[in-house]
This record gives structure tokens, C-alpha cells and sequence, in this order.
């Protein structure tokens, strides 16, 4: 059974890019990256929102694309993985990924990535307990955990070094 | 996931105006879900997100006012929920994944519907989901299941973490309806399955939930959410207490619980908070209230082990509120 649904304009800014398009409800963030823009870096893994490696940034937090529809979020930033590196250089969290050792087959990875930069700003990450709880949306198959947590505590340190240069 | 229509309503009144097979999109992090598993399939979805119901505001109670819309990561990290009202944050922060919390609205915490295996697999009996067709999870595996509230008909547990706080804190739902506007508590917000589970709350037609009014909670450090699960993270309640005590010179002056995980519904008795009123903390009252609790449990065939974990998680809880050493949700050890 198929119904008519009518397409409903999207607005939206895409890795500093605007992108505005009339699209059918339930085409959902994630299918849009993947399918429309070719923004394959953004992974589906479970598609309900149980596996974390469709994480990307909505209006800076961190969000499941699959469970977005994406006329629902008007005039929304949105950031992936695509959009993280600045003038060739890796952002700090994917080199900290790749110096940890933080991942084995790297389907997971982009959303643990994602997941993470938002942990940052979120500021949990006093501890390795806090890091893996609120880390816990993201899945891994491989079993990288130990890695993922190594290395996003090397970027909390990198970070603490900066201020601390930035004091004195 | 099949094609719907879609709209975004600016006012109530164009949102209450419930035309035909519809439903509402808040956070959509079950109702998309659902969808996609074939379980809701409506044929317009009305979004609800612009409706002025993204505020947490002060009440002249002392109490606080939760706009439906505000995330549950925004409630539970705001300075005055964080300040008055810890074991929401807590239990908010005990459910889902970051990122499900940063979606997750309010309102829709309320409405979620059950995580019952046979509701959610449009192939099974599952009277929930399809009205008459019976209930697979009866004699099927059911250790997720509910012991409590529950019928002939279902046995699907209720699946919240921040409506069992919600029930311990007796908090008052808002809604906007066709009618007009109107108050309930929580306690009497969501229905038992009895022979209609498909039912899961009071919402008429076209309601909508605007927001959720937090009384004063003068427990200080006495309260706790404990929760039991399959595993620390990101997984649903196996027994859930949400405790808060008002306490003086070591005494309990007068108590609130509420249990998730075993009840088709948030769980009270306040027949059992009624045991606490003006006593002393002691394992022979906190083993009273969790009996009391407990009295009507019904395991099927998988959830027995519920019944006999659920006194030790209520007396622990209890202890933990007594003390004033909430439980931990980053430290997953429970003292």
C-alpha cells in the first residue's frame, strides 16, 4: 500500500554548505547524507537509533540521523564527518582515533567520532567511567572500546595542555 | 517506511484539529522507530515542534514548570532540576544514549510505548498493536515482561526511566486538547491494559501533552534512582526504584516511591508509601514496603527472577535514599 505524500520544502546547511530541496517526509537525515548528497561518511548501521553509527551534529549536539526525518528540522546546522577536518588537517579526534589504535574495522567509527567531539563540548569526560557511560550510545563491534576511550582521553589532555600554554 | 503527509502546525488550535489517522512528532525517537517497523503507520504526521512549549520555568509553589518540547539532556542538566529536583535528572540520565536524550522531548518520554519483543514484530499476536489477535509474549520468552498491572490480554512492561521519578515525585501533566485544556497526575496518567491495552494512557483524540508541573520535593540528599538492568548502559529497567524521602533528626517523616521494570504502568502503592510516614529506617520496614509493593505480582514463564530481585532493589534503594547517598549513574557501583 502506498499513499500519496506530498514533498515538503527542506532547508538546511550542511558542512557550512546550504542545501534546500522539496522532499518527500520520511526521508530521514541519515538517507538524505547517504542517498541524496552522497555524504556516505555517515554510516547505517541498525537504522533505530540502538547503534550510534549514524551520529551526526545537529545545531552542534549530537543526534541519531536515522530516527530524523529531515524536513522536521527547519533551517538546521548539521555536521558529519565530511565536515570535521579544516584546511586538509584531521580534527584532533580522528587523529587521536587513528594514534589510539581506536578502531579495527571502521564502520562504527565516524559516529564514535562524532559522538565524541560532542562529549567534549558536553564536558563529560572527568573520568573513564564518565567517558564510557556517555559514550554508550555508540556501538562497536570490534570491540574497540579500551582504544575509543584511550583516545579521546589524549584529546582531553591535548586540550588541557593548549589552556595550560594558553595561561602561562 | 510508508509514505505519509506532513504538516507543522504554529497554534493549538490547528494542532488539536485532529483530522482522520494521525499522529504526533516531537523527538521522534520512538515514533520513527515504529514506524519504520511497520508497528505505527499513520497517514499524517502533525509536527508538533513549533508549538510555544520549550521552556522550564519556576511555579509560585516553588515548584517547576517542564515544557513538553525541552529534551530530556536539557531538563536533566538544568540548574534548577539539577538544584531541587536530582533524582529526575537522575533517572532522565539512567535511560537511553546521549544522543537519544538530546532528541528525546518530555511529552514524548510520557507517550513512549512499550519495548515488549511481540508489539514491536508486526508478525506476532500482540493485542497492543493489533487489537484481538491475542498476546504472543503470554507462555512466549518473557523475562523483559511485566508482573505487575498486568491481564489476560498483556503483560508489556512500561518502559520509562523518568515517569517512574515523575510518579515518585507527583508531578501534574498539562494537555491541550480539542476541548479545551485540562490537568492530571501522573499517577493516574497512563492506564493499566485491562481488556483494552491499546490504550496506554488518557489522551483523548487530538490531546496533547504541554507540560509537566513538578511540585516542591523537600528530600535534600534522600532520594535515589536505582535501576537493574542486563547491562550498565543504554538498556531497559529489569526492576527500577525511584525513592525519595522527607527526613528529620533520622527519622522518615513521610516517603514516595514509584517502581519501573515491573508494572504495566509506573508503579505506586500508596498504601505502601503510607508504612514509611514517621518511622525509623530499619530492614524490617523497608522489607514491609517492598511487600506491599510487590503484593499482586504475577510472574508468566521467563519474569519470576523479577519478583524475587525486586525486594532486595526496593530495600536498597530505600537505604540509599535513608542515608542520603544517591546512586551513582557515571559510578555504576551499587552501594
Amino acid at each position: 500500500m502506498t499513499r500519496e505524500s506530498v514533498a515538503v520544502p527542506c532547508h538546511l546547511q550542511i558542512n557550512g554548505q546550504d542545501y534546500s530541496a522539496d522532499l518527500p517526509p520520511s526521508v530521514t537525515l541519515l538517507d538524505l547524507l547517504r542517498e541524496r548528497l552522497d555524504l556516505t561518511g555517515t554510516k547505517k548501521g541498525c537504522d533505530h537509533g540502538q547503534c550510534g553509527a549514524c551520529t551526526v551534529l545537529v545545531d552542534g549536539k549530537r543526534v541519531k540521523s536515522c530516527l530524523i526525518l529531515a524536513v522536521s528540522i527547519p533551517d538546521a546546522t548539521v555536521t558529519t564527518i565530511e565536515g570535521i577536518a579544516q584546511d586538509g588537517r584531521l580534527h584532533p579526534m580522528q587523529q587521536a582515533f587513528i594514534d589510539a589504535d581506536a578502531f579495527q574495522c571502521g564502520y562504527c567509527t565516524p559516529g564514535q567520532i562524532m559522538s565524541a567531539i560532542a562529549l567534549l563540548e558536553e564536558s563529560h569526560v572527568h573520568s573513564r567511567a564518565e567517558i564510557r557511560e556517555f559514550m554508550s550510545g555508540n556501538l562497536c563491534r570490534c570491540g574497540a572500546y579500551n582504544g575509543i576511550i584511550d583516545a579521546i582521553e589524549r584529546v582531553v589532555s591535548q586540550q588541557h595542555r593548549n589552556q595550560a600554554g594558553e595561561a602561562a | 517506511m510508508r509514505s505519509f503527509s506532513y504538516s507543522r502546525p504554529t497554534s493549538f488550535e490547528e494542532a488539536c484539529r485532529n483530522a482522520g489517522h494521525t499522529r504526533f512528532l516531537a523527538g521522534g525517537t520512538n515514533l520513527i522507530d515504529l514506524m519504520k517497523s511497520d508497528v505505527e503507520r499513520p497517514a499524517h504526521v502533525i509536527d508538533i515542534k513549533s508549538l510555544p512549549m520549550h521552556h522550564i520555568a519556576d511555579r509560585p509553589d516553588g515548584g517547576l514548570h517542564l515544557g513538553a518540547l525541552v529534551t530530556n539532556a536539557d531538563t536533566a542538566a538544568h540548574p534548577l532540576v539539577v538544584e531541587r529536583y536530582p533524582l529526575l535528572a537522575s533517572a532522565i540520565l539512567a535511560g537511553a544514549s546521549p544522543q537519544i536524550r538530546n532528541m528525546a522531548t518530555n511529552g514524548g518520554n510520557l507517550n513512549q510505548r512499550t519495548r515488549c519483543h511481540y508489539f514491536y514484530d508486526p508478525a506476532m499476536a500482540c493485542n497492543k498493536r493489533s487489537p484481538g489477535t491475542g498476546c504472543a509474549a503470554r507462555g512466549g520468552r518473557n523475562r523483559i515482561m511485566a508482573v505487575l498491572g498486568t491481564s489476560d490480554a498483556c503483560i508489556a512492561t512500561f518502559p520509562s526511566d523518568m515517569c517512574i521519578a515523575l510518579a515518585a515525585l507527583n508531578a501534574t501533566i498539562n494537555l491541550h486538547g480539542p476541548d479545551g485544556e485540562r490537568t492530571v497526575g501522573v499517577r493516574d496518567y497512563h492506564c493499566l491494559p485491562g481488556d483494552t491495552p491499546w490504550r496506554d494512557n488518557i489522551l483523548q483524540p487530538g490531546e496533547i501533552v504541554t507540560a509537566i508541573d513538578l511540585p516542591p520535593a523537600p528530600f535534600g540528599p534522600h532520594h535515589t534512582y536505582l535501576k537493574v538492568r542486563d547491562r550498565l548502559s543504554f538498556a531497559f529497567a529489569i526492576v527500577s526504584v525511584a525513592v525519595g524521602l522527607c527526613m528529620k533528626d533520622g527519622r522518615i517523616e513521610r516517603g514516595s516511591i514509584a517502581l519501573g521494570g515491573m508494572g504495566t504502568k509506573p508503579w505506586c502503592v500508596p498504601h505502601a508509601e503510607a508504612l514509611l510516614e514517621d518511622q525509623l529506617p530499619s530492614h524490617s520496614l523497608f522489607r514491609d514496603v517492598a511487600e506491599r509493593l510487590l503484593h499482586g505480582a504475577v510472574a508468566d514463564r521467563d519474569n519470576t527472577a523479577k519478583i524475587r530481585l525486586a525486594p532486595r532493589v526496593i530495600e536498597r534503594a530505600l537505604w540509599q535514599a535513608a542515608i542520603g547517598t544517591p546512586q551513582s549513574q557515571t559510578d555504576k557501583a551499587i552501594r
